[in-house]
């Protein structure tokens, strides 16, 4: 191995991968957001009283989660491109993961005992404020893990974001690394800021999981 | 529509070889993934402090730095740092193999801990070995709750294939862009490939699901035939996909 690393190739790359890293965490927090409000609506149209409207759901959450998130942005990039590629980015980053999340309210509702729901009819409350007041509160607790972890999970799939021009922090690397021919370098610098990000919020998660009693 | 399809049926033998790339990155992919996850899990539950680290550090390091990442490293910067070239295909099944490995080891781990502690100590009790007490009692019973967050990591394996697309390989995402662009017909062409990865995803559900009731049935637990055509359990799935993001598997 005599390759010659280059470490003011690494100094000037940083600042810009720092940048990109913005990009990076928008796309991730807004991801996530979507995520968790659409992962709920699926889960509570999950539950609907009819048919017409559950089948159709739960076929279409499982062809999100069965197929590509890279073929569906792609894809949608393609078809809808005169929209900005970051709002279509954190869109569908936003449906994939709702995808997920929908199964995991799902299970945080089945695990709202059934006495609750029994206690509210009895109390004449409206589905309303069952949902509001009861149901959502117990199971969105039971959930809270689960979402971070996802959030986690997405962050280290916001790379794809570089393959519809999005520049984010690899799409930054990419861009120095072509330039100046200092892949080795900007590759290994992106993974460890990866690392260093993602690291510190698992053992965080972990640490939230426990106090919450998973 | 119309366009597409004829030129798809025409040249079917492509979409065959971009078909095959894609299975044998998931095979070979998986198998790497699964000798490295027993690898790694039971390196994460040996009596020495140095390999549990040892496995701890690996696992952390391919976790926290992201799949995309991995690959274009190995695909990019390793000629230039070892001035060795790897092909793509190769590539692709070491990054897979690593980062999935990495969170199956977490569920070898969880899975063997979930072996109540009373058949470790009977199998002690019987003068077992080591080596038969993992092969006749312990094993058997972690590899049924092994499977159902195995084929979650499974999917998500064959999900990730397409990232070989960017690597060059001539994957089925590559051969249906190339139809797209061939016939502009850009709605039907990311449909029907979408589709067929459904139609893969199934498909490998099915085979796991028909292992799984196959290792219950070794431990004398029948399952319906119905439960065949299932597909992958909610539950199972978020433990699997949560594991993922934090390796509390099992």
């Amino acid at each position: 191995m005599n390759y010659q690393w280059d470490w003011d190739a690494v100094r000037e790359a940083f600042p810009l991968l720092m940048e990109g890293f913005k990009t990076t965490l928008l796309a991730t927090v807004l991801g996530t957001l979507v995520a968790a409000v659409l992962g709920l609506v699926v889960a509570m149209a999950g539950r609907a009283p009819t048919r017409l409207v559950t089948i159709p759901v739960r076929a279409l959450t499982e062809f999100v989660r069965s197929t590509p998130l890279l073929v569906q942005l792609v894809g949608a990039y393609t078809i809808f491109n005169s929209f900005e590629p970051l709002t279509i980015g954190i869109a569908v980053l936003g449906i994939h993961y709702a995808s997920y999340l929908s199964e995991v309210y799902r299970a945080g509702i089945d695990a709202v005992p059934k006495g609750q729901w029994e206690a509210c009819r009895a109390l004449s409350m409206s589905p309303r404020r069952t949902w509001q007041a009861v149901i959502l509160p117990q199971a969105v607790r039971n959930v809270l893990p689960a979402l971070g972890n996802y959030g986690i999970a997405m962050f280290k799939e916001t790379p794809f974001l570089a393959v519809i021009t999005v520049s984010e922090m690899v799409f930054e690397a990419q861009e120095y690394g072509s330039e100046h021919f200092v892949y080795a370098e900007v590759f290994t610098l992106a993974g460890l800021i990866f690392l260093a990000a993602s690291y510190p919020t698992s053992l965080l998660m972990r640490k939230l999981e426990k106090r919450l009693g998973h | 529509m119309g366009d597409f399809y004829s030129y798809f049926f025409d040249h079917l033998p492509n979409v065959w070889s971009g078909l095959w790339v894609t299975i044998e990155a998931t095979v070979l992919g998986a198998i790497v993934a699964l000798a490295l996850s027993f690898a790694f899990g039971f390196m994460a539950n040996s009596r020495h402090v140095l390999v549990r680290g040892v496995s701890r550090v690996i696992v952390e390091f391919f976790r926290g730095t992201s799949l995309y990442v991995q690959l274009f490293w190995l695909y990019y910067a390793f000629p230039l740092l070892f001035s060795y070239e790897l092909t793509p295909l190769f590539c692709g099944v070491v990054a897979f193999g690593m980062n999935y490995g990495a969170y199956g080891s977490e569920v070898v781990r969880g899975a063997l801990n979930a072996v109540p502690k009373g058949q470790w100590e009977a199998a002690v009790a019987l003068n077992m070995t080591p080596a038969q007490r993992m092969r006749r009692v312990i094993l058997p019973q972690a590899w049924v709750q092994m499977i159902p967050p195995f084929t979650n990591l499974l999917i998500q394996l064959l999900k990730a294939t397409p990232l070989l697309w960017l690597i060059t390989a001539a994957d089925l995402t590559t051969v249906i862009q190339q139809m797209r662009d061939r016939t502009g017909e850009t709605t039907w062409a990311y449909l029907t490939l979408l589709v067929m990865y459904f139609i893969l995803a199934y498909a490998l559900t099915l085979l796991m699901n028909l292992l799984e009731r196959h290792a219950k049935t070794r431990l004398g637990q029948h399952t319906s035939a119905r439960s065949l055509l299932r597909s992958r359990s909610a539950e199972s799935a978020e433990k699997a996909e949560v594991a993922q993001a934090t390796g509390g598997g099992g």
